[in-house]
């Protein structure tokens, strides 16, 4: 039989699947055992099922104005559990580092007296808003939701490429990407123990939640969207629906006496936390942009006046900054006194003239990338330019070196893919997403692989035609003690001689509601006889009169 | 609920309806043209194009103008192919209401439009409305099985209804406006639906006093004009539903209810002959009733002024 993996070749990049011997490492054992024996054509058959149930159910992203269905690609990722555990690690302290950074900047500013990062990165950043200076969330927290760029380089290392703590998209298809995989190779799934996606949406409500303003009994969460033609509607949408909270758009919200409120049809109703999937500049008229229309006049001040609760808090971009980037591993030291997990890639700041000088000297071998671009926007990749564009870039990095980050080319690892029924190595990345609640920041396990699909592409951004995968992070194996379920499992029935007392009641019995006594009394009641399970009622009660006597319900049918 | 996502779910249910209801009428004319030997076909299809909204010039109509203008047209949300374009769209606007499976439905019936529409070429343009019928029948049932009766149920509901009295209307004054170019009664009957359910009711010949009747004040037949005005009736009722206030002692709560309920006691009290006298004019009324209380719902429900441009003060 037809190997599907033949002829894969192995560059000098990591690959995620195939070991320098050739074998599958660990982690993807089971996956390259179930695809060896699938014939390319089979794949593809699945991958075009794939895409037909994309398509059916809309999930799409808006390229160049046009909606498009999400590419996703049929061969998943795979991370183990103790490479994940230190990525979950490594993400929870970089977002508490840069929590801790932004109450600074807009507070005390204890970092710049401290001489760990100069005053005048955060101030000449464009994402910085004197607005919010002095606006403390009512949990303190500023980063709810975050997205942290890894890449893995050529030795096999997690690096941190950039952090996202805007509005960082993306989670909607990793929980859509799960369940048409699922659909479509249910038997991978039966043969792995797959850490689930899920539960996402009622972590962010519950995180979203925690954050609103206090003394509100009940909150309404809404999330807020630019609107339809937005590239990231679909996850907007995706998300308040599971959520089961409001869509607004700017025109549904209206704000009067620093109290936000949206127009429903039984007249306005209270909002108290806004998710917000709108950029800084367009949230407020009041404070930024004049023009915008997709915002609400007045959030802000209803913020500060602590009414409402804006998720992500104003003024993140501050810390997401490339250029701030390179000051992470820093800030973390400060801050947690604790060593960085994760590596940053190498980058250079262009902030003394040598070290300009220098970069300018070897364009040809760097990757330069704008500060403040996103989504893949004017980064160049040295190597792969020709000379005209470096001439170009000469200028503008000389013009503003302010304006630029330089960092070693890193050869992003691969993923085998499939690409025209053959499978392929492609370049990938992951995000994964972190919820920030107040008490913990919980990663979710998994988070978004994007994959450039064009070969040798290194860009991997979604608005540059990348596409995804399904990222399995698996289930470290249960250590024998753990057997157990940590609650009494109330639906399993057992009564062992551990349970009787065999000393007498101790003189005091405690509380009334005391947890033992409960359970003990729990485990009294399964004792008793002919408990009403549907299986005790017998076949008289469920099969009704006509039934046979074969336990079974007969449906009825017409007489001919 | 979300004003904006009320008057979303409101214009699904009448675009849904609508392209089913053009289905089904373009079907029947489609038909007629083929089987009917005497037939004027630029007078019908006149009338037709006349009747939907869209009148043109009688030397040009023809059975290809009526299906690029009433079925293919893309830009007009009274064609077949716009009003389900626009029903998506509106429901990609309320994507977080709908039932996933309402979406899908209507995302994948807009997906295939363009297939659909290489077919209708091909073969004829009957399969293009059965597919039409059938998808339409698909969303109002899953929405029927799918969605909890609250506020989203009742919009798309009374959008509906509304959007079948005027259908429903339309049709019967195909027949009583068009003079000699007009369809007989059995042609119009079968255009609604209602062509078996009249003959099991009235036992046999198609008469036109009873078929008018029998589309018009049917208290059974769910596309009758009469069962839908009582549909939108009692969405409105539960709609405006509120505590007992002075205010709601007298009449009822809203202006949209009052149109309503109005053409329906109209239609309810008026004796059978004098209806059909002055049958023009009643229809006529009927569909500026649709109108009315369209506007009527717009104005109490989804009221929403235009979007705000924040003008800081100029410094003279």
């Amino acid at each position: 039989m037809a190997d599907l993996f033949d002829g894969y070749p192995l560059g000098e990049q990591w690959d995620e699947m195939f070991g320098e011997a050739g074998g599958p490492r660990p982690p993807y054992t089971g996956l390259h055992t179930s695809l060896q024996p699938m014939a390319g054509e089979e794949l593809s058959a699945r991958a075009d099922l794939l895409s037909q149930t994309y398509r059916d159910a809309g999930v799409t992203f808006a390229h160049a104005g046009e909606e498009q269905p999400f590419p996703l690609d049929i061969v998943p990722r795979v991370i183990g559990a103790e490479e994940w555990s230190l990525i979950e690690r490594g993400v929870a302290q970089r977002v508490h580092a840069l929590e801790a950074f932004l109450a600074d900047v807009y507070g005390a500013g204890q970092v710049f007296a401290d001489g760990v990062v100069p005053r005048g990165v955060v101030t000449t950043s464009a994402h910085f808003h004197r607005q919010a200076h002095g606006l403390v969330p009512p949990n303190g927290v500023r980063v709810h939701v975050s997205g942290i760029d890894l890449v893995r380089d050529e030795a096999g290392d997690f690096r941190v490429l950039e952090d996202n703590l805007r509005s960082p998209s993306g989670v909607s298809y990793v929980i859509t990407n799960r369940a048409a995989m699922s659909q479509v190779l249910p038997e991978l799934f039966a043969d792995h123990r797959i850490q689930p996606v899920a539960d996402y949406p009622s972590r962010l409500l519950a995180a979203l939640k925690a954050s609103a303003p206090p003394n509100v009994a009940d909150p309404t969460v809404v999330v807020l969207t630019p609107g339809v033609y937005n590239s990231a509607y679909f996850e907007h949408a995706l998300l308040a629906r599971q959520m089961g909270v409001e869509l607004v758009e700017g025109r549904d919200l209206v704000c009067a006496g620093n109290q936000v409120s949206m127009r429903t049809t039984d007249g306005q109703r209270r909002v108290d936390v806004i998710y917000r999937r709108i950029d800084d500049e367009f949230l407020d008229p009041v404070h930024f942009r004049p023009d915008s229309v997709i915002g609400c006049a007045g959030l802000l001040n209803a913020a500060r006046a602590g009414r409402v609760t804006i998720a992500n808090a104003v003024g993140n971009g501050v810390a997401d900054d490339k250029l701030l980037y390179t000051w992470v591993p820093d800030l973390v030291r400060y801050y947690l006194a604790e060593e960085p997990l994760l590596a940053n890639a190498d980058t250079y700041r262009l902030d003394e003239r040598d070290t300009v000088e220098w970069v300018l000297e070897s364009l040809d071998e760097l990757v330069l990338k704008p500060v403040d671009g996103s989504g893949g926007k004017g980064i160049v990749i040295g190597p792969r330019a020709d000379e005209k564009t470096l001439a170009e870039l000469a200028v503008k990095v000389r013009a503003r070196p302010r304006d630029w980050i330089a960092q070693k080319p890193i050869g992003l690892s691969t993923c085998p893919t499939l690409i025209g029924g053959r499978i392929a190595p492609r370049h990938v990345d992951l995000r994964p997403f972190a919820i920030n609640d107040g008490e913990q920041v919980w990663v979710l396990p998994g988070g978004l692989t994007r994959v450039a699909l064009p070969e040798g592409e290194l860009v991997v951004n979604s608005s540059q035609g990348g596409g995804s995968k399904d990222t399995w992070v698996l289930s470290p194996p249960r250590p024998a003690a753990d057997l157990e379920p940590e609650s009494p499992d109330l639906t399993r029935i057992e009564f062992t001689t551990a349970d009787l007392a065999d000393e007498p009641p101790s003189p005091d019995p405690g509380p009334a509601n005391d947890n033992a006594l409960a359970q003990s009394q729990q485990q009294q009641q399964s004792k008793d006889p002919a408990p009403l399970s549907p299986r005790g009622l017998g076949p008289s009660l469920w099969a009704g009169p006509a039934a046979g006597g074969d336990g079974r319900v007969r449906r009825g049918g017409q007489p001919c | 609920m979300l004003s904006r996502i009320a008057e979303s779910l409101f214009w699904i249910g009448r675009y849904v309806e609508r392209a089913d209801d053009t289905a089904r009428i373009l079907d029947v004319h489609t038909q007629r043209l083929v089987e009917d030997p005497w037939i004027d076909e630029r007078r019908a299809c006149a009338n037709l194009l006349a009747l939907m909204g869209s009148p043109v010039p009688d030397d040009e109509a023809d059975t290809e103008r009526v299906l690029a203008t009433l079925a293919f047209d893309r830009t007009s949300p009274s064609s077949i192919v716009g009003a389900l374009s626009s029903a998506r769209e509106n429901a990609r606007g309320a994507r977080e209401v709908l039932s996933a499976e309402i979406w899908e439905s209507l995302n994948v019936t807009h997906n295939a439009l363009p297939q659909q529409r290489t077919m209708a070429r091909r073969y004829g343009p009957h399969s293009l409305f059965r597919f039409v019928r059938e998808r339409s029948a698909m969303v109002f049932g899953l929405a029927d099985s799918t969605m909890s009766r609250d506020e989203s149920w009742l919009f798309l509901i009374l959008g509906r209804s509304l959007e079948r009295v005027d259908m429903t209307a339309r049709i019967i004054s195909t027949r009583v406006l068009a003079g000699d170019a007009a369809p007989s009664w059995t042609l119009v009957l079968r255009s609604t639906g209602a062509y078996e359910p009249y003959l099991r009711t009235y036992r046999g010949v198609v008469d036109s006093s009873r078929a008018a009747e029998f589309l018009l004040l049917d208290r059974l037949f769910p596309r009758s004009v009469f069962a839908a005005l009582e549909q939108a009736e009692a969405c409105l009722a539960e709609l405006e539903r509120s505590p007992v206030r002075d205010a709601a002692r007298i009449g009822v709560a809203g202006e949209a209810h009052r149109i309503v309920g109005r053409a329906r006691t109209m239609l309810e009290f008026m004796a059978t002959p004098e209806l059909l006298g002055q049958l023009p004019a009643r229809l006529e009324e009927l569909q500026r009733t649709c109108s009315l209380a369209s506007a009527a719902v717009t104005n109490r429900f989804f009221t929403e002024q235009a979007p705000q441009v924040w003008v800081p003060e100029g410094v003279a």
